[in-house]
């Protein structure tokens, strides 16, 4: 028997900071305090990693955004600039399109796949507004009439393609909105070629400009998105905290739960489509401004399926969530895999820090890496004793940690098919992985490793574009199976009420 | 009035390829109700794998078997595979969320397809592979009505998918496990206290719909001759207008839908434009869903509280 029957008496501290969640100050007006409570209770990480946790969160949003912003708008003074710079553009549209999805699917839970139109609804806009496309010498509208035009219109469309939402849920909501961005996609490329441009799309798209200024370089650009995104952000904050906020979970919690609630369920979901819409659509005109020129495929399936990864893997239905994991997808997929040396640091980095992460005991991880090793160099010795030829074409990396890998992973002169048969059998042994037992897969594993680097070698970092689409892939396999709260997502803790 | 008929021929050609696209989908969301947006990337498997069976027995113009067998190859090899690759597909990344919330098994569902596309693209390379069918299929031996040709490559599509359709309304209807399949569709859980093994049935289901969309896919290329990795995705946007204006869950639905987006298809591309073809079958999927979501053989459904 136990001195402390109901466990020693330190546990009892973090059951105090469910009681009191960090933040909370008292009894707010317009907040339930049980419901302010409830929220809080959360799963935090082991140790001393939920305390800076809790500690973190203490910081509040409002200097957190300071802070984010402030470092941004440093980045380009310390030496950001040319191929960086646009990565960081990119990366910031991303955030904003995030940002926007966030408010339909994250917090008013309904699945919008056609979002990417409103993207592409916005650039368009703003490309016909100020172009030659239109009539003999084209309008050239000033961005302080061109910009709020576009965001009225697409306001309006977000309403239009919203209206379905009042009658059809989930699924039939995703089918028609997904055919609506697929039309989009026919409409730009097939309709009134002469104004549109068909598959060509427009081109000599006006710089913003108004009141005598004019953005010419992408450090302009790069400034204008920093403020858009926390402008953005802090609205969304507001809006999130105000009584729509409220009803936006609401609806997405319990539909019905709301409407018995007096909740005006249709007109607030009309809203969240009518906010995400006006966020894509500004995230379209500084995109259109900065590229100078829009095609039809800039707003395709992948975009979408980008956005999406984005706000999976922040964790959908927070702010900080959308974009984070906005930033984190485009790093990834902008900035490290195009550069062939950095794609290999990120891979062989990445499987290096999820060993680490996730195998326990230290002897089964050392055990697991000393096999690696060991099977890789021993393979490698038996091919070239086979065959010169089998192990001729060599790593594809460079740098050290080609040099590294030379005698390890091996490589035949021609290694179409043989990294086609790698590629085919490596999904397969993932697949394995995660279905056989906790000792079987110590067993798979180096194996895997070896075949893991064998397909980098000889085809995903040959094909880096394609190599960053199967990532994107994965990414949102892995997330909803893993952790659908996202990495910066909390998991609620069911409590028996 | 022969340019009608021949259209209309056409029309209900691609319809059958659509429908058997499009009852695979729609199996899978009876017994599961989930949209699976990877199904249209398995028709696209499917053509892939009856492309490398032709290169495998000498190329399209020197053929090292008779062609009847060859079919049969091509047949059973996409079928087995394809059907294999979507039980995988559910064991690996459907069953895991199967109590999840209704939306993470979609995102997963557009990752798998997006997974799968670009696997594709990675091994097949993007370029466009050809069938060549009138190199080993002769087409001008089909049916001639009147000056309506119907080619011996269409003939076959035409009889096989019937077949085919035939069959599933029998093992739905007739059979024990088709038994078992309505029976996991209306009710998962009471259907599993009363001793169906459920987890088999949905993989069985998995199983027979991917078979139908790699069998699907190798008519897709007979038909159509190219293969190229992005072909899924317009075959499965396709598959699912059809189901969904047959109303989604429906096997009867599906046909029907099929067939009625092959024809509209047809008739939109020779009276009106190829052009705005898509764009108008994606206007009349719209359309559909706002007027009548249950679609033409759905039943609308109470919500349960």
């Amino acid at each position: 028997m136990s001195a402390y029957p109901h466990g020693p008496p330190d546990s009892q501290e973090p059951l105090d900071i469910l009681e009191n969640p960090p933040g909370s100050r008292g009894p707010q007006v317009g907040a339930d305090e049980w419901v302010a409570r409830q929220a809080g209770r959360r799963e935090y990480l082991p140790s001393w990693l939920g305390t800076t946790q809790r500690q973190f969160e203490r910081i509040g949003f409002w200097p957190k955004l300071a802070i984010v912003g402030l470092a941004a708008a440093v980045l380009p003074a310390v030496g950001l600039g040319g191929f960086q710079l646009q990565v960081g553009i990119d990366t910031l549209v991303i955030v904003l399109l995030a940002l926007g999805l966030n408010i339909v699917v994250g917090w008013a839970g309904q699945l919008d796949l056609g979002y990417v139109a409103f993207f592409g609804f916005g650039a368009y806009a703003f490309a016909l507004l100020s172009s030659a496309q239109i009539g003999a010498h084209g309008i050239h509208l000033p961005a302080y009439l061109s910009v709020p035009l576009v965001l009225i219109g697409a306001a309006a469309l977000g309403l239009l393609v919203g209206w379905p939402s009042r009658r059809l849920v989930g699924d039939y909501l995703a089918i028609v909105t997904l055919f609506f961005g697929e039309a989009f996609v026919e409409f730009t490329n097939n309709v009134a070629p002469s104004v549109l441009g068909g598959p060509n799309g427009i081109t000599g798209i006006d710089p913003i400009r108004g009141f005598g200024l004019q953005l010419n370089s992408n450090t302009g650009y790069y400034y204008l998105l920093v403020i858009l995104v926390v402008l953005t952000m802090a609205v969304l904050r507001r809006l999130d905290t105000s009584r729509t906020g409220r009803a936006w979970r609401a609806v997405r919690e319990d539909p019905l739960a709301a409407e018995s609630m007096t909740i005006p369920v249709n007109r607030v979901k009309l809203m969240a489509f009518a906010f995400g819409a006006v966020v894509a659509a500004l995230a379209g005109t500084v995109f259109a401004a900065q590229q100078i020129s829009v095609f039809p495929t800039d707003f395709d399936t992948p975009v979408l399926i980008l956005i999406y990864a984005a706000l999976v893997l922040g964790g959908a239905g927070s702010i900080a969530g959308a974009a984070t994991g906005a930033l984190v997808v485009m790093i990834i997929y902008d900035g490290l895999l195009r550069n062939g040396n950095y794609a290999g640091y990120l891979f062989y980095g990445l499987i290096l820090l999820t060993l680490l992460v996730k195998l326990r005991p230290w002897r089964r991880l050392a055990a697991v890496l000393a096999a690696t090793a060991a099977l890789g160099f021993a393979a490698h010795a038996v091919a070239r004793a086979i065959s010169a030829s089998a192990v001729a074409g060599g790593p594809h990396s460079t740098g050290w940690v080609g040099a590294a890998l030379r005698d390890w992973v091996i490589v035949p002169a021609n290694a179409q098919t043989a990294g086609n048969w790698g590629y085919v059998l490596l999904v397969c042994l993932l697949i394995a992985l995660v279905q056989v037992s906790s000792r079987w897969r110590t067993i798979l594993l180096p194996p895997t490793l070896c075949l893991a680097s064998f397909v980098w070698e000889t085809k995903l970092s040959v094909e880096p574009a394609i190599t960053r689409q199967l990532l994107i892939g994965a990414i949102l396999i892995v997330m909803m199976n893993a952790r659908p709260y996202g990495l910066l997502g909390t998991r609620r803790v069911e409590t028996p009420i | 009035m022969a340019f009608f008929f021949q259209e209309l021929v056409n029309g209900i050609t691609a319809g059958a390829l659509y429908a058997l696209v499009a009852l695979g989908f729609t199996m899978v969301y009876g017994v599961l109700k989930l949209l699976n947006f990877a199904h249209g990337d398995l028709y696209m498997i499917g053509a892939y794998i009856g492309f490398f069976v032709i290169q495998w027995f000498g190329g399209p113009s020197r053929l090292t078997i008779p062609v009847p067998l060859l079919l049969v190859i091509m047949f059973v090899l996409a079928a087995g595979l394809v059907g294999g690759l979507g039980v995988a597909m559910e064991r690996f990344a459907y069953r895991p969320l199967r109590n999840a919330p209704r939306i993470a098994p979609l995102i997963t569902a557009i990752g798998v397809s997006f997974f799968l596309e670009n696997s594709a693209q990675l091994l097949f390379g993007a370029q466009y592979r050809v069938y060549n069918t009138s190199e080993f299929i002769s087409l001008s031996s089909g049916i001639q009505i009147g000056s309506v040709t119907i080619d011996s490559v269409q003939i076959m599509v035409l009889v096989l998918s019937l077949l085919l359709m035939v069959g599933l309304q029998v093992l739905v209807n007739r059979t024990r496990l088709g038994r078992m399949m309505r029976a996991v569709a209306v009710d998962r859980e009471a259907a599993e206290m009363l001793g169906i093994n459920v987890n088999f049935v949905i993989a069985a289901t998995f199983f027979l719909g991917s078979a139908l969309a790699g069998v699907a896919g190798v008519m897709g290329g007979l038909l159509f001759n190219t293969v190229y990795p992005t072909i899924g995705f317009i075959a499965g946007l396709k598959a699912f207008t059809a189901s969904v204006v047959g109303g989604i869950g429906s096997i009867p639905g599906a046909m029907l839908g099929g067939l009625l987006i092959g024809v509209a298809e047809s008739f939109i591309t020779g009276y009106v434009s190829s052009t705005y073809t898509n764009l108008l079958v994606f206007g009349l999927l719209i359309a559909v869903m706002l007027i009548r979501p249950s679609g033409l053989f759905g039943r609308a459904q109470l919500q349960k509280v």
